[in-house]
């Protein structure tokens, strides 16, 4: 019988999608299962199987059209099954009975966890963007890596232009500070440039809008003794990799320390439902990870009950697939407290979004060295490093809050609490 | 009298790929041709001799490996004529499909000789097309493109006579198989055909000045060909000279000797072939054509000539003389007057092949080449012998051998002797043309059992981690 293909939920996020490509065209068999177009999403860009056997009959959704969830892309009859009257127009945006579409002003109702975990289709694949990528030959890459040349300034001359050899040889290197920027030729005034909104963009736009407008934000920051830390890390590092085991950086440590501690104050593991506060049982810890054009915050499940081991690895893993783009769609959501760490960009302190619908984000500093006085109030040689916490105040007060830094304080400034 | 945005002198692959472009590209175009659409390559080169090849490679077969495959038949036997006729069939069909591409693009085929005859009034030039009947006409065009291609240069004591002293043309249409045959140069040409006669159970001896058969190829490959050749039966005389030269009634004497100096010889045969090089065939009305020192037209890098409104491509603009070189520089000589802002390339990376068995082919750097430059390079080899497809198809000859450069690891240059060597060199031009290292060679996955799996190992032996070595 005839059937409408429609846009389906590929993520707990996604309210609306934009049709890529279509794999199918009219007249072609489909059978259950058979991705038939590919879908960009607000996380990612997946092929879409069909739901429906029999022939594609006609597509209303062009290749680049964004539509609502539920809405109508194309009609799929039984084999020798004649068109209903109105199939040359699609049917008005109705969404799919027993599961209305969130807006994204509203995060789900149901805990993000069991949302997450329901809602991934097993058959999604994640394919990355190509728009973005920078043509340029291979060894051309291995020579701008060697000579420090930054490709994004240099001009290709090959066909598309794909940057080859000669062009990096005869670019100056861009590493090594603002020195250089005198070897660049005078720069020609750009055009300005107006680009279309992607899909993550778009989602970043929506959610950090909701979350800075509606959530009543409040910023606490304290400082943390890094010593003790670093010298800590640095017999570990030099234990493990004695061992051919891995190198552990100061997130590693930062993000067992935030578990610790969320589980000394577990009020700030919480989130606002309206008419309640659901405190979470288990911490999933969203880590902020910077990609190529925006930002995702892979999560690690039940972290309460990894060691600092399972979380570095876990979290490399991530980033790696984050910054492929190959993370899931459940891999993104569910966490219910994120960790931003810009320290290794020289940032000394920072106060971030929320990350709705959770209650609490910390920013983590960069370590200084700098003057400090001692016990024996003598100035001396120390390191400092400052962690930010922005707190939902409609789940989290002041002194909760407080109370949760200065734990966070206490396993930093006695790492060996993080190993045992 | 007609006027045209562009009149293309010759029809060869220069010509007649150039002409369609202008074509692609809405413009209106005649191309002058006054023996065969097609020109050398597909008349009298690069095709009937593969045609020619084939009927070697195949009787070779039959007669030498039958055996191993377990084949046996009585009186294997063949026609000479037919042998010939064959090779000629399928330069008549291919000419024919030029003709059709004319017709399907309309580019006007103008049967004759044709000339420069200064500029006309519009600013153009004029081009004279002068028919096998001496009937003369004139046409305008905006733009000229020479590809009059060469021809095959003799000794100037040795001239071609066509019975005796043959050009390759002559070579690959003999009305009778020669029974001794002497050829002098041994560069493709000359190994080709010294392949395919000594094949047919003619008498070969082949008679080189520099140190090696096929002297422009890897020194590797040239010396495995060598070994080949030895065992084929075929003579050749490497670093030797031909001083002297005297056709008989019963055929042509060559006193040879050394090129170094010393004793000379004189050989002996029906007939010989000179296969020395070539020199450009330059259309009427040319005089104020400049040439190079070495008598190629000379061009810049948009492939225009000194002439106002004339450009040149293919064999007349100098080495190396190949069809797939000529066809590309016809296709930029041709955007390039179209389009000024088009990005002319001229010719630097491209393959050469030479299809005697085994097969020899080769990209880009050899390793003397590298040496010359002070290049520091890897170099990996794979040899068939140990290619479970060459083993099984029982022809296990030769080898891959590449080069990469020792600091980036990028493809330099590639050198392949065996079968199918003259396929496998494609995957070579496109990685060196994409500047491909070592990386994406090694993480492309080559189909088991290949003859292509030797690129993929001689990669690896290269960087010293090859499996099946």
């Amino acid at each position: 019988m005839a059937s409408y293909l429609k846009m389906p939920k590929l993520s707990d996020t996604m309210s609306e999608g934009t049709l890529v490509k279509w794999l199918k065209k009219p007249g072609d068999p489909v059978a259950v299962d058979e991705d038939i177009a590919e879908v960009e999403t607000d996380k990612a860009t997946m092929t879409m199987p069909s739901f429906e056997e029999g022939v594609l009959h006609t597509i209303y959704v062009k290749e680049g059209e964004t539509v609502a969830l539920g809405a109508a892309l194309a009609l799929i009859l039984s084999e020798g099954e004649e068109p209903p009257a109105e199939a040359g127009k699609a049917p008005g945006g109705e969404t799919t009975a027993g599961s209305p579409a969130p807006k994204p002003e509203a995060p789900a109702a149901t805990p993000a966890v069991a949302v997450a975990a329901a809602s991934a289709p097993a058959s999604a694949t994640v394919a990355a963007p190509a728009s973005a990528r920078l043509k340029a030959s291979p060894l051309a890459r291995k020579i701008a890596k060697e000579k420090g040349v930054d490709l994004a300034r240099v001009a290709g001359s090959g066909p598309g232009g794909r940057i080859v050899k000669k062009d990096v040889e005869n670019a100056p290197a861009t590493g090594g500070g603002g020195g250089s920027l005198g070897l660049l030729p005078a720069a020609a005034a750009k055009p300005d440039l107006s680009v279309p909104l992607t899909g993550m963009r778009r989602v970043i736009a929506a959610r950090l809008l909701e979350s800075k407008t509606t959530i009543p934000h409040f910023y606490l920051n304290i400082e943390i003794d890094t010593e003790p830390l670093m010298s800590l890390r640095e017999q570990v590092n030099a234990a493990s990799t004695a061992n051919g085991g891995p190198k552990y950086t100061v997130n590693d440590f930062i993000m067992r320390a935030t578990v610790l501690a969320t589980g000394s104050v577990p009020e700030v593991n919480g989130s606002f439902q309206g008419d309640s506060i659901l405190y979470h049982g288990e911490t999933h810890l969203s880590v902020a990870v910077a990609i190529e054009d925006g930002l995702v915050t892979p999560v690690i499940r039940s972290a309460q009950s990894k060691s600092i081991r399972e979380l570095a690895v876990e979290l490399k893993e991530l980033a790696v697939r984050a910054r492929d783009k190959k993370l899931t769609p459940n891999e993104m959501t569910g966490g219910t407290i994120t960790l931003s760490n810009l320290g290794a960009f020289g940032i000394g302190h920072f106060d971030a979004i929320i990350n709705p619908p959770q209650a609490a984000i910390l920013a983590i500093g960069t370590i200084t060295k700098q003057p400090v006085v001692n016990a024996q109030n003598q100035i001396v040689p120390g390191q400092r490093m400052w962690i930010g916490m922005s707190c939902d105040h409609r789940v989290i007060d002041g002194a909760v809050g407080a109370r949760f830094l200065s734990e966070l304080k206490r396993f930093l400034e006695t790492p060996v609490l993080l190993v045992s | 009298m007609a006027s045209y945005d562009l009149i293309v002198i010759g029809g060869g692959p220069a010509g007649y790929v150039g002409a369609i472009r202008a074509a692609q590209l809405g413009k209106k175009v005649a191309c002058i041709e006054n023996d065969r659409a097609g020109g050398t390559c597909l008349n009298w080169g690069c095709i009937p001799t593969k045609a020619l090849i084939k009927n070697a490679d195949l009787y070779l077969t039959m007669r030498d490996k039958a055996a191993e495959f377990g084949l046996s038949f009585d009186n294997l036997g063949y026609d000479w004529s037919k042998v010939i006729g064959r090779s000629r069939g399928v330069s008549d069909k291919l000419a024919g499909g030029i003709e059709f591409l004319f017709k399907k693009n309309k580019v006007d085929y103008l049967r004759g000789i044709g000339s420069l005859a200064g500029s006309s009034p519009s600013g153009g030039n004029k081009v004279t097309v002068t028919d096998a009947e001496g009937k003369t006409e004139a046409h305008d065009a905006k733009h000229v493109l020479l590809a009059t291609g060469c021809k095959a240069r003799d000794l100037p004591f040795l001239k071609f006579d066509g019975k005796r002293v043959l050009n390759a043309r002559d070579a690959m249409t003999l009305p009778e198989q020669p029974k001794e045959m002497l050829i002098i140069g041994a560069g493709a040409i000359g190994v080709e055909f010294a392949y395919f006669y000594n094949a047919f159970g003619t008498k070969v001896t082949l008679v080189e000045m520099m140190d090696h058969l096929l002297p422009v190829e890897d020194t590797d490959v040239s010396v495995a060909l060598e070994k080949s050749f030895k065992k084929q039966g075929i003579h050749f005389l490497l670093a030797t000279k031909t001083t002297a030269a005297a056709v008989t009634d019963g055929g042509v004497e060559l006193t040879v000797e050394p090129a170094k100096g010393g004793e000379s010889v004189v050989l002996k045969g029906d007939v010989c072939l000179v296969a020395v090089g070539v020199g450009a065939i330059l259309p009427g009305g040319a005089d104020k054509l400049e040439l190079t020192d070495r008598g190629y037209v000379k061009t810049n890098d948009r492939y225009q000539t000194n002439l106002p409104g004339v450009s040149a491509a293919g064999d007349l603009i100098g080495p190396p003389w190949l069809a797939h070189v000529a066809s590309f520089e016809a296709i930029h000589a041709v955007e390039s007057m179209f389009d000024p802002k088009h990005k002319s390339k001229k010719v630097d990376v491209f393959p050469g092949c030479t299809y005697c068995h085994p097969e020899v082919a080769s990209v880009g750097l050899t390793e003397r080449a590298c040496k010359e430059k002070g290049i520091a390079v890897k170099i990996g080899k794979f040899p068939f012998q140990a290619s479970g497809r060459a083993l099984a198809s029982g022809d296990p000859e030769g080898f891959v051998k590449l080069i990469y450069g020792e600091k980036y690891g990028e493809l330099l240059g590639a050198h392949i002797i065996g079968a199918e060597a003259t396929e496998l060199i494609a995957e070579m031009g496109l990685a060196i043309t994409l500047e491909a290292t070592y990386e994406e060679l090694e993480n492309t996955i080559h189909a088991h059992p290949t003859l292509s799996e030797a690129i993929h190992e001689a990669t690896s032996d290269a960087f010293g981690h090859a499996i099946h070595l």
